[in-house]
């Protein structure tokens, strides 16, 4: 049975063998985590918050890391400033938002996403970066912002299994981008709708909030969104989008996952607006479809029904291979695991820190 | 030379012995020192150089100034201290 890495506040952790251990990190801030299926590497990227963000790595299974080359920005012109705050914008990585394996095909890549919007590419399987300058030096670029941050970021990137070269990524704020050529060139993606922007504005599609998206590994075009303003639903690749509207409790929330096989299935985790980031009565829920999209159902079965003011962010919940089991992590420090597709959910600790991400390997 | 120590915090995460060094700045001071122990730079400053902004540096026990931080004057005594700054959670 595959273990869950559980990147959190406090440190790296595993649940292996119905048991939680500590892996790495305790103290440390470990804000995603990435165990490259082709060759085992597992990549940790910490926020130091002082000291910088590092990105460490372990080839014996966790067993020990070591701190790698990170993601760095190339000297910044001298005249870049934010148009509405005039702040420079910083030409340096305050963050690492997303970590993922290239394509198969595309040996020993990997791709890295980070605040303040930069997208980095390895070819050498994570011993040096580079910052990925066509999407980065659009001019769209001066558009997008922070959510949640000061400066935007990239938080999802998704490759395609079937297309070798086509990536898709997700900026919060500077909506989806598409690639069909390994990032040498890039198109805004359109449908989303943003409803914290001004009417005339809200379609823009550079200035859109998709807090996380996730794509269906056996039928790739199909790929879903957790949005800011609410969920949405690609079946061409991510080139467009439909809203999902009507889905109770709420179609406010951070993550979401596609089931591997069934195009039809995904799970996202609601939490009451934007304004108020809990659970709707204060009861923890999942939203499934299986019909995709037209109708979900909220379950969740062992998830606390009374009192529970949990949030889980955009990598707090992940499907494994199978498509049966899912994991929940939340940022009051609860995990949860369900084994039957989200029907039934099974408490594996209250007790962790604030949780970041978690991930099958 | 001037000396230069770390604050426990720095210590834990990276290897930051203290070191005695060449140089009339703290920024010369700061690169010989990162010359020494290259590891120690991407801890101390950002991606663009600049002093982390959470990073604090004493010259002989005087805090100083960001903006100007790297031409501050070191004498042959001097120590250089840098600390963290304290934060909650």
């Amino acid at each position: 049975m595959s273990d869950i890495l559980i990147g959190t506040r406090k440190g790296l952790f595993r649940y292996r063998n119905s048991a939680v251990e500590l892996v790495d990190f305790l103290g440390i801030p470990v804000t995603v985590v990435l165990r490259d299926p082709r060759d085992g590497r597992i990549h940790a990227a910490l926020d130091h918050g002082h000291f910088g963000i590092k990105l460490h790595r372990s080839d014996d299974d966790g067993a020990t890391f070591t701190e790698a080359s990170a993601p760095v920005y190339p000297p910044r012109p001298g005249d870049e400033t934010d148009p509405v705050r005039g702040d420079d914008v910083p030409w340096s990585t305050s963050l690492i938002w997303a970590l993922e394996a290239g394509h198969p095909d595309d040996a020993g890549a990997l791709w890295c996403g980070t605040i303040p919007g930069g997208l980095f590419r390895s070819t050498d399987r994570g011993d040096s970066w580079e910052l990925v300058r066509s999407l980065w030096d659009d001019p769209s670029r001066t558009n997008w912002f922070g959510g949640g941050y000061d400066f935007p970021g990239i938080h999802s990137v998704s490759i395609d299994p079937s297309r070798p070269e086509t990536v898709l990524v997700g900026i919060s704020c500077g909506g989806a981008w598409r690639s069909d050529d390994l990032g040498a060139t890039w198109s805004v993606t359109k449908g989303m709708i943003a409803d914290y922007m001004p009417p005339e504005n809200a379609e823009d599609p550079t200035i859109q909030d998709p807090h996380r998206l996730a794509r269906c590994a056996a039928a790739p075009d199909v790929v879903w969104c957790q949005h800011h303003s609410g969920m949405f639903k690609s079946t061409d690749g991510g080139s467009s989008w439909i809203e999902i509207r009507d889905v109770a409790p709420s179609t406010f929330g951070f993550a979401v996952a596609a089931h591997p096989k069934d195009p039809e299935t995904a799970w996202f985790v609601p939490a009451i607006s934007d304004e108020v980031r809990v659970p709707v009565d204060g009861r923890m829920v999942v939203t499934r479809t299986r019909d995709g999209g037209r109708s979900f159902d909220a379950i969740g079965a062992g998830l606390p029904a009374d009192n529970a003011w949990h949030l889980v962010y955009r990598h707090g919940l992940d499907v494994d291979e199978t498509g049966e089991r899912l994991a929940l992590g939340s940022t009051t420090g609860s995990l949860w695991v369900s084994e039957d597709g989200g029907d039934q959910f099974s408490e594996v600790s209250n007790d962790l820190p604030p949780i970041a991400c978690v991930r099958f390997v | 030379m001037t000396a230069i120590t770390f604050a426990k915090a720095f210590r834990r995460h990276v290897d930051c012995p203290d070191d005695n060094v060449d140089g009339a700045t703290v920024g010369d001071a700061l690169d010989d020192y990162f010359t020494r122990h290259p590891a120690v730079r991407s801890y101390v400053l950002d991606d663009e150089g600049s002093l982390r902004r959470h990073v604090t540096v004493f010259v002989d026990g005087d805090q100083v100034d960001h903006r100007c931080g790297p031409a501050t004057a070191v004498g042959d005594s001097s120590v250089i201290h840098l600390f963290q700054a304290l934060s909650g959670g």
